[in-house]
């Protein structure tokens, strides 16, 4: 009982610190990825400076993010005058902590037996194992669903209770375009649930260490190409980054619904942006990519579609898979901002009318041919 | 029929209408195509990074100049040296008088031990909030002692008041002593200075 409590709030521990590590380096991969892609340096003048001695520590600029993380805190944290304080201080953090609880259903590595890599907890651990998730739950996918749509909740809060024009416009536009895009999410992923049979997120990443057609990697992004695309972009329509951060629009609605939040407040609905950025890479990567295993990987090590095998120790296994899933979320990341710094941003009826007359029909289209073949194949 | 009735909405046509084809309508395409253009710029620049070529056009400033960087540039100033050290300028305040934005000011003092210049700067403040470069005070100095380099370190400041350089900071910021009236030593002033 102990162990379990143990080991996970080590899972927990490391889930948090991965999120808050991924939101704060994300804030620098931006800028410098989008610097080094316009022909630019990016932000490399802040430093520390180790005490006592004229020895500054630059660094290409990764302390920018603790520059910022400081601003904010000592920013006058202005409040506007507004008939619902409550909802006003509350809506940051109804954005923030969702987004950080979807982390808990998507596994990180595969099964991790304490007893086997640390010989000296073997007598306390014994026999038992635990899959490298925080919970592993029947409905993970439901879950990811359940949470990811409450940050709608925070926007339009905020955008309610500042009392402010602007922030209400924001709201209503973040409003219909989350729904509308969070209704594509959900029917592109049927298709992948009538595939793989399950919502359980880990039994989907087992799914995917095998082997179709003879030598590709039976991934989710090999079975549901159309998918994956209409996944990606639906998923960054939720997030409200370009080219569809109509809720923010800072040409037309300053800063749409947290125009009235400062200092830390704001801090909070940035930050949140950046760690549902690695969400969304983390979700990609668990159901199109093949999870935290390498192609043909299983817990037990390699096995080649020609039929030869290596076999792993159970400690290679798990630092290979905790390492394969860090570097595959950061390359999608990176392909987010990439999209982000290439796009411009939709007109505002060109973002609905891209939901519902475009995007709708490919993945009902995308869902009915998934199931006529699955059909036809059994 | 009312003068004012309601004419039937026509879109304008512009002279740059964009006239999309099936190709650029599907949108895939194009977007594939931009992400390409944008990856093989940051691919490219990488590399760059990677063998130590700079992949910006960024200048780095100040730590580099441009290569186009004006030679005539009148920079910052400075105040010659003689060759002990001492302060080139005789505090004629000829540069202060002729100074169009009076930001120069001179405290003159008398120095016994030199007889050929005995007068000397005790104080030479410069406000470069209110300097405009325009290089006259270098044109009137007789005795090259004040002068403005290309440069133009460090002149940003938080308020106007710490704006203000200093004779010392003049003298040591980038020392010079290469003046092109020599003083002359001490002992043979009389015969190379000539009489009046």
């Amino acid at each position: 009982m102990i162990q379990d409590l143990v080991i996970y709030v080590i899972f927990i521990g490391y889930a948090i610190s991965v999120l808050m590590g991924f939101g704060t380096i994300l804030t620098w991969v931006e800028r410098k990825q989008a610097a080094v892609m316009a022909d630019r340096i990016g932000a490399n003048r802040a430093y520390l400076r180790i005490p006592f001695t004229q020895v500054k520590l630059v660094w290409l600029g990764l302390f920018h993010g603790m520059a910022d993380g400081l601003k904010m805190l000592l920013k006058e944290d202005w409040r506007p005058q507004t008939y619902d304080w409550y909802a006003y201080a509350v809506a940051p953090w109804v954005v923030f902590t969702p987004v950080l609880l979807v982390f808990a259903v998507v596994p990180f590595g595969g099964i991790l037996i304490p007893g086997e890599l640390f010989p000296s907890l073997a007598d306390w651990f014994g026999e038992k194992s635990y899959p490298m998730q925080i919970a592993r739950l029947d409905a993970g996918l439901l879950i990811v669903f359940a949470f990811g749509g409450m940050t709608i909740i925070g926007a339009m809060l905020a955008g309610w209770a500042s009392s402010n024009k602007f922030s209400m416009l924001g709201a209503l536009r973040a409003g219909s375009q989350m729904i509308s895009y969070e209704l594509i999410m959900g029917l592109t992923l049927l298709g992948l649930i009538l595939v793989y049979g399950t919502f359980d997120l880990n039994e989907m990443v087992q799914h995917q260490s095998g082997v179709v057609l003879g030598f590709l990697p039976a991934w989710g992004v090999v079975y549901q190409p159309f998918a994956a695309t209409l996944f990606l972009a639906a998923a960054i329509a939720e997030n409200k980054r370009i080219p569809f951060d109509l809720p923010e629009a800072e040409s037309e609605l300053i800063s749409g619904y947290f125009t009235e939040y400062s200092a830390m407040k704001m801090g909070l609905f940035m930050f949140a942006e950046f760690i549902e950025i690695a969400i969304i890479a983390a979700l990609f990567t668990t159901l199109f990519l093949g999870g935290y295993n390498l192609p043909y990987m299983t817990d037990a090590g390699f096995q080649f579609p020609d039929g030869s095998t290596i076999i792993m120790s159970h400690g290679a296994v798990v630092v290979t898979q905790l390492a394969v899933f860090l570097v595959k979320v950061f390359i999608i990341c990176s392909f987010q901002i990439l999209i982000r710094w290439t796009l411009p941003r939709f007109r505002y009826d060109q973002v609905l009318r891209f939901a519902w007359k475009f995007m709708l029909p490919l993945a009902l289209i995308n869902l009915t041919v998934t199931a006529v073949v699955l059909w036809a194949l059994q | 029929m009312s003068k004012y009735a309601a004419k039937a909405y026509r879109r304008k046509a512009y002279w740059n209408e964009p006239e999309m084809g099936w190709w650029e309508r599907a949108y895939l395409f194009e977007i594939i195509r931009g992400l390409f253009i944008t990856s093989r710029v940051f691919v490219v620049n990488m590399v760059k990074w990677m063998i130590g070529r700079k992949g910006a056009l960024t200048t780095y400033y100040p730590e580099e100049t441009r290569w186009d960087y004006a030679a005539g540039n009148r920079g910052k100033h400075i105040l010659t040296r003689r060759p002990d050290g001492r302060p080139q300028c005789i505090a004629c305040n000829m540069c202060a008088t002729v100074c169009p934005a009076k930001v120069i000011e001179i405290d003159a003092a008398f120095d016994p031990t030199d007889p050929v210049h005995p007068k000397y700067p005790a104080r030479f403040e410069i406000d470069y909030s209110r300097c405009v470069f325009c290089g006259l005070c270098v044109e009137a100095c007789p005795e090259d002692a004040i002068r403005m380099l290309k440069e133009v370190p460090d002149l940003p400041a938080g308020d106007r008041d710490t704006m203000w350089i200093t004779k010392e900071e003049l003298l040591n910021w980038n020392p010079r002593s290469d003046v092109a009236k020599p003083y002359p030593a001490a002992g043979d002033a009389p015969q190379s200075r000539g009489s009046h």
